[in-house]
């Protein structure tokens, strides 16, 4: 036990020393493996501990990124004051769209989810309300800047980044051990038993929704502060797929799968870029090969762990 | 007044009553059982008290409260526990998780409490694990406790499943044929079990189909028949109504 913790930390500390050896452009790659980690982190608490379908996700993160684009461009907020903002309005936004839809069961919660995110998609590009610039997006977000250091080459924002990362998966994890991460699960192995047994399952679920809108809503505004230009074609119908594939094929309800799960999705791809084509058709194939032999994904979750009190 | 007051209950399904005008009373700290034929109406009436179902006609009252049009976990907070006719469990969670999830509504840490892991929630949670270990013990399941509910086996998943139910300290507790696929040997510490739930206080309405533990066990026995209570009384008087005997006819005695 000790020596896997030492052999974790070991492995933790090298990853933080890879910008060091990489260059700018893998660096970047790191960087969107992060951003769509926490992302299918997010989602995990919806599709993996709760069970249920929700492949609009990329809605949440248009909100978050749109909302900080929009304030710090005009109203000029700095994007560091904007992250909780961003996560807010995600998150009401959550609330509003998910709160008539909570009942809904698997193959009928898809199908709304996904139009959700075409709803979102097509707001943005018809240039709703005259603030989201259209199809051409937005322009000219700034810099984060933190104690006076303004974070611009693709090493800080990976150091940015991947702060992020390991916040939220040690609050996530805590989560997990705790009352409300158990509600989830009971929720996901059976409804009614879950409401039988006193868990008030349309209120978990709804709470399950926010909390993933409010990360994903942070996670944009990551993204817009890092890309400095955001449009609605980051935010596509195929992006909710592409979390919604990290999750299932990473492990549903498992933090380690999930960003194992990024890294696969979102890293290999790069590595077999002279294939172009070819990739794709060897993702489909790992995807169809892996619900066949390991419906679970990769690494399921592991059992919760227990302090057992001696018998008195 | 009685713990749980039943009066008039109606519930139809697509024009056929299914609970017809169906009236009982279960008193404090008595073992009551509800009886009848396949198809009369006990699962109904079981998901009309938990909530499952909301009743076209009459009203349900728990302990001075009314439970109609009242969800299901709120009516599990206020005192009224269930087990269910085909086991439900968490099957991929632990036997301690499963435990564990009958004492959900009595906890109060939400998200924040979870991440930030105050000193009483904390506490909150030693508590869940004390609760779970002295329910799972009180049953007489003694497994390991990191093991999957599936793996139990079809006996050992009953007890937890009651065990689950008792962990949300109700003051009524509804069983829904706990000795469906037992064997004798389980059927008999069954009958001990529920005695001794009784004992402590905690008031038991069950639904069986084994005679011989209905009138063994039970205080007072509800008959329904098509949906109507035909009868009601002591095990000696319902053995004896002609009502009863017309509706069991041709069946067998454990039939």
């Amino acid at each position: 036990m000790k020596k896997k913790n030492y052999a974790i930390a070991l492995v933790c500390i090298l990853f933080f020393l890879s910008p060091l050896v990489f260059n700018a452009y893998w660096v970047d790659v790191l960087n969107n493996i992060g951003i769509y980690a926490i992302l299918a982190l997010s989602l995990n608490f919806i599709l993996g501990d709760t069970g249920l379908f929700h492949m609009g996700h990329a809605a949440f993160y248009a909100v978050g990124a749109y909302t900080t684009a929009i304030l710090n461009t005009m109203y000029h907020i700095p994007v560091i004051w904007l992250i909780p903002f961003s996560g807010l309005t995600a998150a009401i936004f959550g609330y509003l769209v998910a709160r008539p839809i909570i009942h809904l069961r698997g193959d009928y919660l898809l199908i709304v989810t996904i139009g959700i995110v075409e709803i979102v998609r097509i707001a943005l590009v018809n240039n709703i309300f005259g603030i989201t610039g259209g199809s051409n997006g937005i322009f000219g977000i700034s810099r984060p800047h933190i104690f006076g250091l303004v974070i611009r080459r693709p090493e800080q924002f990976f150091y940015y980044i991947w702060i992020f990362v390991a916040v939220s998966v040690y609050l996530f994890h805590r989560l997990r051990n705790s009352r409300f991460g158990r509600a989830l699960n009971y929720i996901k192995e059976d409804e009614v038993a879950a409401e039988g047994t006193g868990v008030n399952i349309s209120r978990y679920k709804l709470i399950a929704f926010v909390l993933g809108a409010f990360w994903a809503g942070m996670v944009g505004n990551i993204y817009a502060s890092k890309m400095t230009i955001i449009s609605p074609e980051s935010f596509t119908f195929w992006e909710s797929v592409v979390l919604f594939c990290i999750v299932i094929l990473g492990g549903s309800g498992s933090i380690n799968g999930v960003i194992l799960g990024s890294f696969l999705l979102i890293g290999l791809p790069e590595i077999f870029r002279e294939f172009a084509q070819a990739r794709m058709l060897i993702f489909g194939l790992a995807m169809i090969v892996m619900m066949i032999f390991r419906p679970q994904g990769i690494l399921p979750p592991p059992p919760r762990k227990y302090r057992i009190p001696s018998i008195n | 007044m009685a713990l749980l007051h039943l009066k008039g209950l109606t519930k139809y399904f697509g024009g056929l009553a299914a609970v017809n005008d169906v009236s009982f009373d279960v008193e404090e700290g008595s073992i009551v059982g509800l009886i009848g034929p396949n198809g009369a109406g006990k699962t109904t009436v079981f998901n009309l008290i938990t909530g499952h179902y909301v009743p076209d006609k009459g009203e349900i009252v728990f302990n001075g409260e009314n439970l109609v049009k009242k969800p299901t976990h709120k009516i599990v907070s206020l005192g009224i526990a269930r087990t269910f006719q085909t086991i439900r469990l968490f099957k991929d969670m632990s036997v301690l998780e499963n435990a564990m999830s009958g004492y959900h509504c009595r906890m109060k840490s939400g998200i924040f409490a979870g991440m930030f892991k105050p000193r009483w929630q904390r506490r909150e949670e030693e508590r869940a694990i004390e609760i779970a270990l002295k329910e799972l013990k009180f049953v007489g399941l003694s497994v390991e406790l990191s093991q999957k509910a599936k793996n139990l086996s079809y006996g050992n998943q009953r007890l937890l499943e009651i065990a689950r139910a008792l962990a949300t300290s109700p003051k009524l507790i509804i069983l829904d044929e706990p000795a469906g696929g037992m064997n004798d040997q389980e059927t008999r510490e069954l009958v001990e079990l529920i005695r001794a739930i009784r004992d402590r206080g905690i008031t038991v309405l069950l639904i069986e189909h084994d005679m011989s533990l209905v009138m063994d066990v039970c205080e007072y026995i509800v008959v329904l028949d098509n949906g109507c209570k035909i009868s009601e009384g002591t095990p000696e008087e319902v053995r004896e109504d002609p009502r009863v005997i017309e509706a069991y006819l041709g069946l067998d005695e454990d039939g």
